[in-house]
C-alpha cells in the first residue's frame, strides 16, 4: 500500500526547497525579533509620541492576515515603481524574496514585540529599584537585570511565535518562491499524490519545528539551572 | 483619489459592493470553520484527557500535526486530496475530466481540522482549569458523568476557554484568507480579482486589509463582551 519509492523520489526534491525555507525563517525570526526588541523597549518610556504609532503598527500587524501583507507590499508597493525607483529602494520591492522577508520581518515583529513588553514588564519593579540603588545607569540596569530576567521569561511564548513564522514561510510560495511548500503543490499537481507529498512535505516542518523547540527547551534549561523542572 | 473612492464605492463601477459581499463570505467561512474546530477540539480534547492511551495518542498526534504544518499545505492536502478522490470515482462512473471539490465546503473542513488542533488545547486547559471539587459534588448530587458535564463542568470550562477561544478565533479569521489558493471567492480572493481588472493592487489589497481589521476588531470585542458575562459575579483576580 505505501510506496516507499515513490518517497524516496520525492523527499530529495522537497529537501532542494528546505534552504530557502530556513533562509526565509532565519532572516525574518532574527531581524524580527531586533525590531521587536527595539519596539518593546521603546514602549517603556510612555513617550505617547512614541507609543502611539508602535501601538497602531501593532494593532495593524496582528489584525490583518499575513498573505494580505505579503500581497500588498509585493503586489501593492510595486504600483509606485517610479517612486522607489527615485529613493532607491526598487532592487529591494522589485524581489519576491526580499518583499516576503519584509512581510514576515514585520509582522513576527508585530507579535513579538506584544510578548517582549509583557516580559519586560514582568519583571519585579524591586529588582529595577534595588538596581538603581546600586548605582547602575538606566542601560546598566537594562543590560545586567531587566534583559536577561525578561529574554529567559519570553522564551515559551516566543518559541510559539517562532513556529508560527516557520509556517508562515509557507506562503512565500504564493509569490513564486519556490520553498517546500511551493515545491510540495508543484509535486502533487504533477503526480496526483496529494496524500504521500503532505506526509513528506510534512515530516520536513515538524522536523524542523521539533528541533526548534528542543533547543529552545534546552535553552531555557540551561538559563534557569536553579529551577527543577517538573 | 475620486478614482479611489470610485473604484470602491458600492454603486455601479464600483467595487465596494463585491468587496463586501466578499467580506462576509470570509465571516461565514471563518464562523462554520471555528465551529467546526470546536466539536473537533472538543472531542480531540476529550482523547487528551483520557487515561487509555490510544485516544491519548491519536488526539495528541492530530494536535502535532496540525498545529505544526503550514496551513496552507493542510488546505493542499485536503483540496487535491479531495478532488483527485472524486475524480477517480467520476472516472469510474464514466465521467472524463478533472472533478474539483465544492471550494466552500472544502475551506469549512480545513478550517475546521486546523482550528480544532488549537482549540482542542484550550479545552483541555480550561477542563484542568475547573475545581476538583465541583466533579465531586456533582457525583455526589448523583449527576451522571453526561449531567455533570453539561450542566456543572461545560459552563464553568467555557469561562477559562474563552479568552484562549478568542485567540482562536482571531486565527482562523486570518488563515481563512489562504483559502483563497484554492479558488474561493472569499475577500481575499475578491481582492485579488479587483486588484487585477482595474490595475489597482495597493488600493485593493489596503481595502482588504481594512475589512479584516473591522471583522477582528468587532468580533474581538463580542469575545470581550462574552468574557465579561462569563465572569460576572465571581471575584475575579
Amino acid at each position: 500500500m505505501i510506496d516507499f519509492a515513490f518517497f524516496v523520489e520525492i523527499i530529495p526534491t522537497l529537501l532542494s526547497g528546505l534552504p530557502l525555507t530556513l533562509q526565509l525563517a532565519g532572516l525574518s525570526i532574527g531581524i524580527g525579533f531586533a525590531l521587536a526588541l527595539l519596539l518593546a523597549l521603546a514602549q517603556q518610556g510612555n513617550h505617547r509620541m512614541l507609543v502611539w504609532p508602535i501601538r497602531s503598527f501593532v494593532a495593524v500587524f496582528r489584525g490583518t492576515p499575513l498573505l494580505v501583507q505579503i500581497f500588498l507590499i509585493y503586489y501593492g508597493l510595486g504600483q509606485f515603481r517610479p517612486t522607489l525607483q527615485a529613493v532607491g529602494l526598487w532592487w529591494l520591492f522589485r524581489e519576491p524574496y526580499w518583499c516576503a522577508i519584509i512581510a514576515l520581518s514585520l509582522n513576527t515583529a508585530a507579535y513579538g514585540s506584544e510578548i517582549l513588553r509583557g516580559a519586560i514588564q514582568g519583571v519585579p519593579r524591586g529588582l529595577v529599584e534595588a538596581a538603581s540603588a546600586f548605582g547602575m545607569t538606566r542601560l546598566q540596569t537594562l543590560r545586567l537585570v531587566v534583559l536577561p530576567l525578561a529574554l529567559r521569561q519570553a522564551i515559551p511564548s516566543y518559541s510559539n511565535e517562532i513556529i508560527l513564522m516557520v509556517k508562515g514561510t509557507s506562503l512565500a510560495s504564493i509569490v513564486t518562491l519556490m520553498e517546500v511548500t511551493g515545491i510540495a503543490q508543484g509535486l502533487i499537481s504533477q503526480t496526483y499524490r496529494a496524500v504521500e507529498v503532505f506526509v513528506a512535505a510534512g515530516a520536513i516542518y515538524l522536523t524542523i519545528n521539533f528541533t526548534i523547540i528542543s533547543a529552545l527547551n534546552a535553552l531555557e534549561t540551561w538559563l534557569t539551572p536553579y529551577r527543577v523542572r517538573a | 483619489m475620486t478614482d479611489t473612492l470610485h473604484i470602491l464605492s458600492v454603486g455601479k463601477g464600483g467595487w465596494g459592493g463585491a468587496l463586501l459581499l466578499a467580506a462576509g463570505v470570509t465571516f461565514a467561512l471563518s464562523v462554520l470553520g471555528f465551529l467546526l474546530g470546536a466539536l473537533f477540539g472538543a472531542v480531540a480534547a476529550g482523547g487528551r484527557l483520557s487515561t487509555r492511551a490510544l485516544p491519548s495518542w491519536v488526539a495528541k498526534g492530530y494536535g502535532t500535526v496540525f498545529r505544526g504544518v503550514p496551513d496552507l499545505l493542510t488546505i493542499y492536502l485536503l483540496y487535491y486530496g479531495g478532488s483527485i478522490a472524486l475524480t477517480e470515482i467520476g472516472k469510474f462512473f464514466g465521467s472524463a475530466g478533472f472533478v474539483g471539490l465544492p471550494t466552500f465546503a472544502t475551506g469549512v473542513l480545513a478550517i475546521g481540522i486546523i482550528s480544532g488542533a488549537y482549540q482542542a488545547e484550550v479545552y483541555r486547559g480550561a477542563y484542568l482549569a475547573v475545581d476538583l471539587g465541583q466533579f465531586e459534588a456533582s457525583k455526589a448530587l448523583g449527576l451522571s458523568r453526561f449531567q455533570s458535564l453539561r450542566l456543572v463542568i461545560v459552563p464553568q470550562l467555557m469561562r477559562h476557554a474563552l479568552p484562549g477561544l478568542g485567540n482562536v478565533w482571531q486565527l482562523v479569521l486570518k488563515d481563512s484568507a489562504l483559502i483563497s489558493v484554492i479558488g474561493l471567492v472569499e475577500l481575499m480572493r475578491q481582492s485579488q480579482i479587483g486588484a487585477g481588472s482595474m490595475r489597482e493592487p495597493f488600493v485593493f489589497y489596503i481595502a482588504a486589509a481594512t475589512l479584516y481589521f473591522l471583522i477582528a476588531a468587532v468580533t474581538g470585542s463580542v469575545f470581550r463582551y462574552g468574557e465579561a458575562r462569563a465572569w460576572r459575579g465571581m471575584v475575579h483576580a
